[in-house]
């Protein structure tokens, strides 16, 4: 009990000495400010800077020592394992199926007149070889790209994790190296068949008959190129040349900075409001994604093109194969050409050694 | 089972970059390699803090998710680890990563990064447990040795606190109700979303 009053009595005391040194504040406050550190509260300002901070950082702010958090990482991965693979394996199941069934329909491509048993020169040595350059070389960029991409899904589960692994580091390298030969044969091609594959005004009669891929005994003229092979060539150099870009920045990584460009000259000619300053992984993500995209589109295409160059056409393959196609095939699908070659008195007719027996039965000259 | 954090505090990091350098000798990193840095914002003006930032062994991790030959493994302990038998060195969990975690011997050499490197939390790796290989290849498995991670232990201002994330971060609320203001555990909304392990 004494000590509870003690307490009171010491509380008392204590409150009223602090109103008398309140008193002794008020009566100096006038002449001189010695009330010291304000005391210690939450402040509201602070905090709201602080949450801005963070804020900023979540937004990539860079700091000295580099960035802390780029959220963009996320949006790739999302965009990667998400709709990128989803659409990639669709586009190529897509053209696989219609491949098959454009085969089901309309079968083997015969050659109308059947094999003529002379054969004139369609592509010479060098064309053959800018052509073969790029082909094998796309081959073997399309298997090893669609192994980072579906490798693990497809690949992994039947032959084990350290042998896909060991196949992979493989694949890597020959994609990383190849790739320059790509480059090559697609300069190569560039420059041989440029000349040949400017539109011209029978490319309008070809494409209204699709080429008479549709239809049994239709051939459209045309020249050394019909529309749909310079559409294919169009498409190659344009995907090839995109591919080979975002492919150069990603084998010199963090050294280029072409989409932060390619940005400013879309939001200058379309007017949209593309980001034009890009950080380095930025430039990586993006480089890696249209990669990717360009890469499918160009699979889908030359899947069609390695079709109608083999199996969906009697012929065709030997343009590439041994440069001398027979001259009623000729006559069927490049009329124009061989009439020019005629007149130029260049077609350099050669008995066919391959196709004879077949040439002897059936041949009648094609008109 | 403990799931392992990391956690820095801004208010407390000095930026004396003991952790960076305490983490290349324990596990005697490459050059050119740092598994962990320290991030200085709004250098020399108010307001300026240091963080320092590794692997945050997020939960569903991005680089994880984005590798092409599924090198990577999630410990009981909540820490992300990978196999560099495996790594093929692409660059895609670098390109996915939000904390810059990986790192490669030769990042600029055309086709040939090398094995990833990043934090393994000093949990070693995918080898026997205190081999030669696991710590040439990933550095001492000081969790093995039942020790914390050495960047935080031997934090100056124990800024940076590694272990247990439920203690990490009843240690961390404690500061904040003692400071009266807190700026929330960095990097975690990021790395651990919804709190998960």
């Amino acid at each position: 009990m004494t000590k509870v009053l003690a307490a009171i009595n010491v509380r008392h005391l204590l409150i009223a000495s602090l109103f008398v040194m309140f008193a002794a504040f008020g009566a100096n406050m006038a002449s001189a400010d010695v009330r010291g550190p304000a005391p210690k509260q939450p402040d509201l300002q602070y905090l709201n800077e602080d949450s801005n901070f963070w804020g900023k950082i979540r937004q990539g702010q860079e700091g000295r020592g580099g960035q802390l958090i780029q959220s963009q990482g996320e949006d790739w991965r999302l965009l990667r394992n998400g709709p990128l693979l989803k659409y990639t394996a669709t586009g190529l199941g897509a053209m696989v199926a219609l491949l098959a069934l454009f085969f089901l329909i309309r079968g083997r491509i015969k050659i109308e007149h059947g094999w003529s048993g002379w054969t004139i020169e369609r592509f010479n040595m060098p064309e053959r070889m800018g052509h073969w350059i790029l082909a094998v070389s796309f081959i073997i960029l399309g298997l090893t790209g669609l192994n980072v991409s579906f490798g693990k899904h497809v690949l992994m589960p039947l032959v084990g994790k350290d042998m896909f692994s060991t196949i992979s580091v493989g694949a890597k390298y020959l994609h990383n190296y190849v790739a320059f030969a790509f480059i090559l044969g697609l300069a190569w091609v560039f420059i041989a068949w440029i000349k040949d594959n400017f539109p011209r005004s029978v490319d309008i009669n070809w494409l209204k008959q699709a080429g008479g891929l549709f239809s049994k005994g239709v051939h459209p003229p045309s020249h050394k190129f019909n529309a749909g092979q310079k559409l294919i060539f169009w498409s190659v150099i344009v995907t090839g040349v995109s591919i080979s870009l975002s492919g150069w920045a990603l084998l010199f990584p963090f050294e280029t900075n072409m989409f932060a460009k390619t940005f400013w000259l879309i939001n200058g000619v379309v007017g949209t409001t593309l980001p034009t300053e890009l950080t380095g992984i930025q430039e990586q993500q993006h480089a890696v994604t249209w990669h990717n995209i360009m890469a499918i589109v160009m699979i889908c295409i030359i899947l069609a093109h390695i079709y109608i160059g083999t199996i969906g056409m009697q012929g065709a393959f030997d343009a590439m194969g041994s440069g001398r196609v027979d001259l009623n095939w000729a006559k069927e699908h490049h009329s124009l050409w061989v009439d020019k070659l005629e007149t130029q008195d260049k077609l350099d007719k050669q008995p066919d050694e391959t196709h004879q027996a077949d040439a002897g039965a059936k041949a009648q000259p094609a008109e | 089972m403990a799931r392992m954090k990391f956690l820095c505090d801004a208010e407390r990091c000095i930026e004396c970059n003991a952790c960076v350098t305490a983490c290349k000798n324990e596990h005697e990193v490459p050059w050119g390699v740092n598994r962990r840095r320290v991030v200085t914002i709004s250098d020399g003006k108010t307001g300026e803090r240091s963080i320092s930032v590794a692997c945050m062994h997020c939960s569903s991790a991005p680089c994880m998710a984005v590798c092409p030959v599924d090198c990577f493994y999630q410990n009981d302990d909540g820490v992300v680890l990978h196999n560099k038998d495996l790594c093929i060195g692409c660059g895609y969990c670098f390109y996915a990563c939000p904390f810059g975690a990986p790192q490669y011997p030769q990042q600029t050499n055309f086709g040939t990064r090398g094995k990833m490197d990043k934090c393994t939390f000093c949990a070693g790796g995918p080898e026997t447990d205190h081999s030669d290989a696991e710590f040439k290849k990933y550095g001492r498995n000081r969790i093995g040795e039942g020790k914390l991670p050495l960047c935080a232990e031997m934090c100056s201002t124990k800024a940076l606190l590694g272990g247990d994330g439920d203690q990490v971060s009843a240690i961390y609320r404690e500061r904040v109700i003692a400071r009266g203001f807190g700026s929330g555990a960095w990097g975690w909304g990021r790395a651990y979303p919804g709190g998960g392990s």
